[in-house]
């Protein structure tokens, strides 16, 4: 009897230890049917010389300087291509967090490219589950260089231009791992050599590996969908590292296309890494902030 | 003999009940849309971010007070230091979530309205890294609410947030927290 009434009466201070670590627990219930988007899939907007899915936020400038050199077969007069640096220039900005339009200009063919990219569905995880990231991209470019010989003739101004068209849909498989597949159209209204198709179908294989919280590898590949045989052409194939340092991102690469936008190093790679036509790259890029409440 | 048994049993049955039920029940008060800012200063650069998305439950019998708040809420007019925020010092992905568990230091009559001067005492956890703090702020009881203001200081070695040595200047060491919560009655 007494024992029974003792048991009851141990029972009593249960309870109020029960309601103390509640309350972080009711917190945290109320969480749990929440959908999370998964953010930053790359830290860029380009892997190497592709596209990511990811856009520069609304009212935010990303300027970005491209240098591809020349090829390390060059030799040592050449410094191993250091001497032979081509540029892209580019401004890139965010309209609103899922819509960027951007424009470059590149010293090879002295090209204006000009580009809008869409992120239309989001990698999310928690309630509901969108297991990948498809981002809409289409570009078209305009290359201004004059003829350089007596024989070629000269372009019409329909003539200089191409047009690519991708989709972009990459997963964020782990915090270190992000991996990319880029199906490409690109149209060109007079190919650079004759015989070649207007039209040219590219399936892109990417990703990047991270290293350290700033650090990551990237690597990328565009198979493209001809018969190089009795053509010049290689696919296109780039190896990099990316640093990341706040403000700036550094990218330091090595491929075997010298173009640095798509109609360039999808269609028109001649070098092959087999005979070490291999370029060094790098970029910077550096975002601006043009929200009103921020002050950088 | 066995009526007196069987009324014991009830008594005290109920009575661990009936005081369980009131601990759960009795004067909590809530908000999920707590104010949390923070700053930090430098000659080099300003950073600043808000999380208008913060939970807290107080318990005004026992003075029990709970705070929770997801880092990926914390919104800074930069996007790209929002996704450094997340990705590089807070490793959001890992440890999402910051909290605050413990009790209020004095007893005070929540049925009153009033203005005091509070601490609460308990355990802090950011980065996944808890601390024991005792937190001074501020407590007002008005027309059925009570609000809950508080400043201080969270110094980041101590939750074991690195920062590199290339940003060391812009980002100062010790970061400066403000926090407003509005508390209403909550219901289950």
């Amino acid at each position: 009897m007494k024992a029974l009434r003792l048991a009851i009466f141990l029972l009593f201070p249960f309870t109020a230890l029960h309601a103390q670590n509640d309350l972080l627990g009711e917190l945290n219930k109320l969480d749990s049917n929440t959908t999370v988007p998964v953010e930053a899939t790359f830290k860029s907007t380009r892997i190497i010389n592709g596209h990511t899915v990811e856009t520069v936020k609304k009212n935010h400038m990303d300027f970005r300087i491209s240098h591809r050199f020349g090829r390390l077969n060059s030799g040592s007069y050449q410094l191993y291509g250091l001497d032979q640096a081509t540029l892209r220039l580019g401004f890139e900005y965010g309209l609103t967090d899922d819509l960027m339009i951007g424009v470059g200009r590149s010293t090879e063919q002295k090209a204006f490219d000009f580009f809008a990219k869409y992120r239309l569905i989001k990698q999310t995880t928690g309630s509901k589950v969108i297991p990948v990231s498809v981002t809409l991209f289409a570009s078209s470019a305009v290359r201004t260089l004059r003829p350089l010989t007596e024989e070629e003739i000269p372009r019409t101004f329909q003539n200089k231009l191409t047009y690519v068209y991708q989709a972009l849909i990459a997963r964020k498989f782990s915090e270190k791992l992000s991996l990319q597949i880029t199906p490409t159209y690109l149209y060109r209204n007079l190919p650079e050599l004759a015989g070649e198709e207007r039209g040219l179908f590219s399936l892109g294989l990417g990703g990047r590996l991270k290293i350290s919280k700033r650090v990551s590898v990237n690597a990328e590949y565009f198979w493209t969908a001809r018969d190089n045989s009795g053509l010049p052409y290689h696919d296109s194939m780039a190896l990099g590292v990316d640093i990341d340092t706040g403000g700036h991102v550094f990218q330091l690469h090595f491929t075997n296309s010298l173009g640095m936008i798509e109609k360039q190093f999808i269609g028109e790679t001649t070098g092959s890494w087999g005979k070490g036509d291999i370029h060094y790259g790098f970029n910077i890029s550096r975002t601006f902030s043009f929200d009103k409440r921020s002050k950088r | 003999m066995k009526l007196h048994i069987a009324l014991n049993v009830i008594f005290w049955m109920a009575l661990s009940g009936i005081s369980g039920k009131t601990l759960a029940q009795g004067g909590m008060f809530a908000t999920a849309s707590g104010n949390t800012s923070f700053s930090s200063k430098t000659p080099m650069e300003n950073i600043d971010a808000e999380n208008k998305k913060t939970q807290v439950l107080l318990n005004t019998t026992t003075g029990e007070l709970a705070i929770r708040m997801n880092m990926r809420d914390f919104v800074f007019p930069n996007k790209l230091m929002q996704e450094h925020f997340n990705e590089n010092y807070m490793e959001s992905a890992k440890y999402p979530t910051g909290t605050f568990s413990g009790k209020m230091d004095q007893t005070i009559d929540f049925t009153k309205d009033g203005a005091y001067d509070a601490s609460a005492t308990g355990s802090f956890t950011i980065h996944g890294v808890a601390k024991n703090r005792t937190i001074k702020g501020k407590l007002k009881v008005e027309g059925g609410k009570i609000t809950i203001t508080s400043d201080f200081e969270v110094a980041l070695t101590d939750h074991k947030i690195e920062v590199p040595q290339i940003v060391f200047v812009k980002i100062a060491h010790s970061i400066k927290v403000k926090s407003e919560y509005i508390l209403s009655p909550y219901k289950k």
